[in-house]
């Protein structure tokens, strides 16, 4: 297959960035995306010029490094995957293909498509987890868990971390990511202490790394890979409204 | 210093593998006595840090992975003072994250006889007798308060509808020990581990360097004093001091090219460890899993791999006729080969791992393989389907369905999968001691990156559980015994150890920018991982081997003349990152066939052809090779120092490992 | 605004901001219902007398001009976090995509709440200065009947009028929704399918209800 590429260059955050135009030829429909990429790269190096930096490790979906905007939408055309599980199969020979880094106040660019997604690890930092120290723990069946309960515990954990919902977000906003924690969390016995401290920290690091509001359009949960559902937005808002309206019932 | 930079001297003769034979190692500092005691008594008799020296004490982490992420958190809790280098831009990217089946753990919760015993035996006997066995107890000891401190750590687990933990059976294993999240178990168990880290970083006791990557370990007096790193936004080499190095930094199975690692996992830090004289165990101990996806083009970057369950429905076969391109499902039943139930009647389809992933290569050796690069052979549900219907099969395996279509365009429901065994772990790593420490002083491995308690083959479901041991559960003890000797060292990075480092990086990267070249160095890299993949991979012979180290010596003299990284070093360039863990991935691979053409035996992943029953089993050599190959770095093109680490088995009597 | 001072400060993060839109959106919708049933009585064809009753109580009852002080701190407290939000936004994303293909990932409706929001927020300028300022401040000489009358049966006003039902319809089409998840009052899908038929019919509803008033005078002259 053959096709166009336009794609997003940027030398290093200071640089102003362009759109530049490719040519690749000979790429298999069972390439992945990113392979087409690699092949684009060895081209560029052989021709003697800077290859595309773009993100990317585990190329299974899960690590969350991947993440292209591509034809306008985060990961690609297809809903609720990575794009390192895209294939070239689901375009046209022939197609041109936009491809932008996702582009977000709080990720600024590094190189071409490579952009800083730190900020989710700050959100995470002011309360996405149970402060339990190693060794403290009980027996680990001394707390049963309802299944229905660790069930959508797991649904919500499954986030990878990728920034996508940030990306198709018209606000950028990170709501989807730091709900997806907040909800997971809430779900669980181990979570209910610390439960109304850790989503008014979470929220407000998420305003301080300027993330935008949630405006319920519902595109992050479209284009999730962990397909985290809106539910989990709910929520945080049911969570975070309860923690700020009511008294703590855990202080007598 | 210039000898890490030199070239070997091309030599007019043919390179052929050799190495000299150092003093055995008898100290490993494993205790003696009763095994069910030894870890407790081995606590007990450590040095202590008191809290307010504790802060006084800089520990380096390098990678964020299960072992890193636990290491560097519970060290945190305690009170030291930490410095975590991730090359990723998150910690919680590491590769542990793709595990998918579980974590073993001796809870006994099903009430079905598990114990500790029974977790040390199988996976001693699953590492067909080439570990320790106080290592191998000691994991399995810690492994039952893995699984409470992971679910007080709000880890979703499945659960039964009582609410209490599931588990299931695993690898064959007799009892059901395996503590899962769906089929996401090393994502959780991570992102726990992540949360554990991030909570430590704000609570100002962990520290956490993204994007950056150690280049090299430096080593002072004998003693591990800090590492090179590089920031790889910036491209700035920086010299970090630390009482102590702990390298978490994860396997090299990368070596191969394509694998199931990540596309960035590799053996930098293990191997400048290494060469700074860490002793590396085993090296050629690699896992490969026969269950993956194959590859279906040059151009393809990494292997996939698809649940080993399937075999249980699924039947394996090729063509009758070598080259027979017709569709599989045109071709009539007469016309299959179905090679496991043939050479293996009793139990067909279900042969134990290595068995069914040399068995497929030796039919596509001989030309049956299916697919557009004969490297291939089909797994078959069709009859599956036809016995218990759509649905049943659908319950078992959708979800694996799926991800194969969505990953090959191609339905299992329509038309056999193709699948074929794929580098997936490496048993050997860093030499470590019972504290986990290596034979340099102050420096540690833990995780993958070391050899300890897998031995010739691991066990599934037991990688999570031996990164997360060592991190939560035994670094945090051990290193304080150490660090306890450490108090009144005063870190400083103005050393000439320290400068040397620094310099020798910068000469290195500079080298391989400089050599302006004609091939890339996924070129090369491709082509360093089919020889070891052809040699050093699922069978191995002498000749095979003596002629894949001279192949790779060559290719490794060809890199630095001919390979091409554009960019420079003052920037971001993922290239240059690629070039550096190529280059070391050379050097290693030289020590990969070295070490397997020292075993004169075969055993768990390490098949030598000249040494198997008739029916193809491996003939393990309990008098000559029941030790660790422990290998020294002598210097650039200097054959490599062998110790020896006799195995004592005071407790389990080796037996052959029967399948039938 | 002397309210922002004691407000606490939870309010002022992005979540907190949301709640008030989606509690002063829902409130402002449950006006927008009483608002048209009373506007219905336009078409009664009595000549004014029923409508002409019910806005004299509509100015009159002390209760009522209670609720109008809540309506218009409802109204002032949407629009200024409203407008708050469009500031905001730009910030966000300091460089939009080359392209964009949102059309797939969302409703139409969802995206364009800044554009209906203007547009209904013109109209509401307009209409009070046409009805409220000049009854209430002004003291118009003619019944609230007569005004209307006179207004609908100018076609301009009245073309003006149905443009801004239908972008109140868009307005409505997400953001009855909207205020609901805002509130996290939407646990589940199902609870979420049944809103958005609600949603969709208030968005349909309402918008045509008002919007068939002036269409109706606009139609008597000819």
């Amino acid at each position: 297959m053959r096709f166009t590429l336009r794609i997003w260059r940027q030398k290093n955050a200071q640089d102003q960035g362009r759109f530049e135009t490719y040519e690749v030829d000979g790429i298999s429909p069972d390439a992945s995306f990113l392979e087409m990429l690699d092949v684009l790269n060895e081209k560029l190096i052989h021709e003697g010029k800077d290859p595309v930096a773009f993100d990317h490790d585990c190329r299974e979906g899960i690590c969350g490094s991947c993440g292209l905007f591509i034809n306008g939408r985060a990961h690609g055309p297809l809903p609720n995957i990575t794009t390192c599980r895209l294939y070239m199969r689901h375009f046209k020979d022939g197609d041109t293909i936009t491809i932008e880094p996702f582009r977000a106040k709080p990720f600024p660019i590094i190189k071409d498509l490579v952009v800083d997604r730190s900020a989710l690890d700050r959100i995470i930092q002011k309360g996405g987890y149970i402060s339990v120290n190693t060794g403290s723990a009980p027996d680990a069946n001394s707390i049963p868990v309802p299944k229905p309960a660790a069930d959508r515990a797991f649904d919500y954990a499954t986030c990878i971390g990728c920034g996508a919902c940030v990306a198709a977000c018209k606000n950028a906003s990170a709501m989807l990511f730091t709900a997806a924690k907040v909800s997971h969390l809430a779900m669980l016995p181990q979570g209910q202490p610390e439960r109304r401290q850790r989503v008014k920290r979470m929220v407000a690091q998420m305003d301080i790394e300027g993330f935008g509001h949630c405006s319920n359009t519902g595109a992050c949960a479209v284009e999730c890979p962990a397909k985290i559902p809106l539910a989990a937005i709910a929520q945080l808002q049911r969570d975070f409204i309860w923690a700020n309206l009511t008294p703590d019932p855990q202080i007598k | 210093m210039s000898e890490i930079l030199t070239i070997p001297i091309p030599t007019k003769t043919e390179p052929s593998i050799s190495w000299t034979e150092g003093s055995p190692i008898l100290e490993n500092r494993c205790p003696s006595g009763d095994l069910e005691k030894r870890w407790t008594r081995h606590k007990d008799s450590l040095r202590l840090v008191a809290p307010h020296n504790k802060r006084k004490l800089e520990v380096i982490v390098v990678g964020a992975g299960l072992a890193g992420a636990s290491a560097a958190a519970s060290l945190g809790e305690l009170g030291y003072q930490v410095k975590v280098f991730v090359y990723h831009n998150s910690p919680r990217r590491a590769h542990s994250i793709a595990a998918q089946g579980g974590i073993n753990a001796a809870k006994n919760y099903r009430n079905d006889g598990d114990s500790i015993w029974r977790l040390f035996y199988d996976t001693i006997k699953g590492g067909d007798f080439r570990a320790r066995e106080s290592n191998v107890y000691r994991l399995a000891e810690v492994s039952v308060k893995i699984i409470d401190h992971c679910v007080a750590q709000g880890i979703p687990f499945a659960r039964e509808y009582g609410g209490y933990l599931d588990t299931r059976s695993f690898g064959g294993a007799q009892l059901m020990r395996t503590f899962y999240a769906r089929g996401q178990t090393g994502q959780q168990l991570l992102l726990g581990a992540y949360a554990a880290l991030q909570r430590q970083v704000e609570l100002g006791n962990v520290k956490v360097f993204y994007n950056h990557e150690l280049l090299d370990v430096v080593v002072d007096e004998g003693r591990a004093r800090g590492v090179i790193v590089r920031n790889l936004i910036t491209g700035e080499i920086h010299r970090v001091a630390g009482h102590a190095v702990v390298l978490a930094t994860g396997g090299y199975g990368n070596a191969y090219y394509l694998s199931t690692n990540a596309k960035l996992s590799n053996a930098t830090a293990i191997w400048r460890a290494h060469r700074r004289g860490a002793f590396f165990a085993n090296p050629s101990f690699v896992q490969i899993h026969p269950t993956c996806i194959p590859q279906s083009g040059e151009y393809q970057s990494k292997l996939t791999l698809m649940s080993e369950s399937l075999r249980n429905d699924g039947r394996v076969w090729v063509p009758r006729t070598p080259g027979d391109k017709r569709a599989p499902q045109s071709i009539p039943e007469n016309e299959r080969w179905y090679y496991l139930e043939e050479w293996y009647p009793s139990f067909g389809n279900l042969v134990p791992r290595d068995i069914a992933s040399r068995a497929a290569k030796r039919v596509c050796d001989m030309g049956y393989g299916v697919g557009p690069t004969g490297r291939a052979v089909y797994l078959d549900f069709s009859d599956a389907i036809k016995r218990f219907g759509r649905e049943v099969i659908y319950q078992r395996y959708g979800n694996l369905f799926e991800m194969y279509e969505e990953i090959t365009g191609e339905s299992p429901w329509e038309t056999p999968m193709r699948i074929y065994p794929a580098v997936h772990y490496t048993m050997g790593g860093l030499w470590v001691d019972y504290n986990l420490m290596t034979n340099i002083p102050g420096l540690y491995a833990i995780g993958e990156a070391n050899f300890s308690d897998h031995g010739a083959n691991r066990l599934g479901a037991s990688a999570l559980m031996q990164g997360l041991a060592d991190g939560y559960f035994i670094l945090p003890y051990t290193i304080g015994d150490y660090l306890a000797t450490q108090l009144f060292v005063k870190n400083s990075t103005d050393t000439a150890a320290f400068a040397d480092a620094e310099k020798e990086t910068r000469e290195r990267i500079e080298k391989v920018l400089s050599t302006k070249g004609t091939r890339t160095v996924d070129e090369f890299h491709r082509e360093l991982g089919k020889i070891l993949w052809d040699s050093c991979g699922l069978a191995r012979s002498a000749s095979g081997l003596s002629e894949a180290f001279s192949k790779v010596r060559e290719l490794r003299e060809r890199f630095w003349q001919e390979v091409r990284v554009p960019g420079t070093g003052h920037e971001f360039n993922q290239n240059l990152e690629k070039a550096l863990r190529v280059s070391d991935f050379f050097e290693l691979g030289e020590l990969m066939i070295v070490d397997a053409y020292h075993r004169e035996e075969s055993c768990g992943c390490h098949l030598r052809e000249e040494y198997q029953t008739e029916e193809g089993e491996a003939l393990r050599n309990d008098n000559e090779y029941a030790y660790v190959a422990a290998w020294e770095w002598a210097g650039e093109g200097k054959p490599p120092i062998l110790h020896k680490e006799p195995l004592k088995f005071e407790f389990v009597k080796p037996t052959v490992r029967s399948y039938k | 605004m002397k309210a922002a001072t004691t407000t606490p400060s939870w309010l002022h993060t992005s979540v907190g901001r949301k709640v008030i839109m989606a509690a002063t959106g829902l409130f402002l919708i449950t006006f927008l219902i009483v608002h048209l049933a009373g506007n219905l009585l336009l078409l009664r064809g009595d000549g004014g007398a029923a409508f002409n009753a019910y806005a004299e109580f509509m100015s009159t009852n002390p209760a009522i001009r209670i609720l109008e002080i809540a309506l218009f701190a409802g109204f002032i407290l949407h629009i200024y976090q409203g407008l708050y939000f469009i500031l905001r936004e730009r910030k966000s994303r300091p460089q939009g995509y080359a392209l964009n293909a949102a059309n797939a990932n969302s409703s139409i409706f969802s995206r364009t709440m800044r554009l209906s929001a203007v547009v209904v927020l013109v109209f509401l300028v307009v209409h009070l200065r046409h009805f409220f300022v000049e009854h209430r401040v002004l003291g118009s000489p003619l019944t609230m009947y007569e005004s209307c009358k006179a207004a609908f049966e100018n076609p301009y006003y009245s073309a003006f009028y149905v443009v801004s039902m239908v972008l109140l319809a868009f307005h409505l089409a997400h953001g009855f929704y909207s205020g609901l998840q805002t509130l996290g009052l939407i646990m589940n899908s199902r609870i979420e399918r049944i809103v958005k038929w609600i949603g969709a019919g208030l968005a349909f509803a309402i918008p045509l209800g008002f919007a068939i008033i002036p269409m109706y005078f606009l139609l008597k002259t000819f």
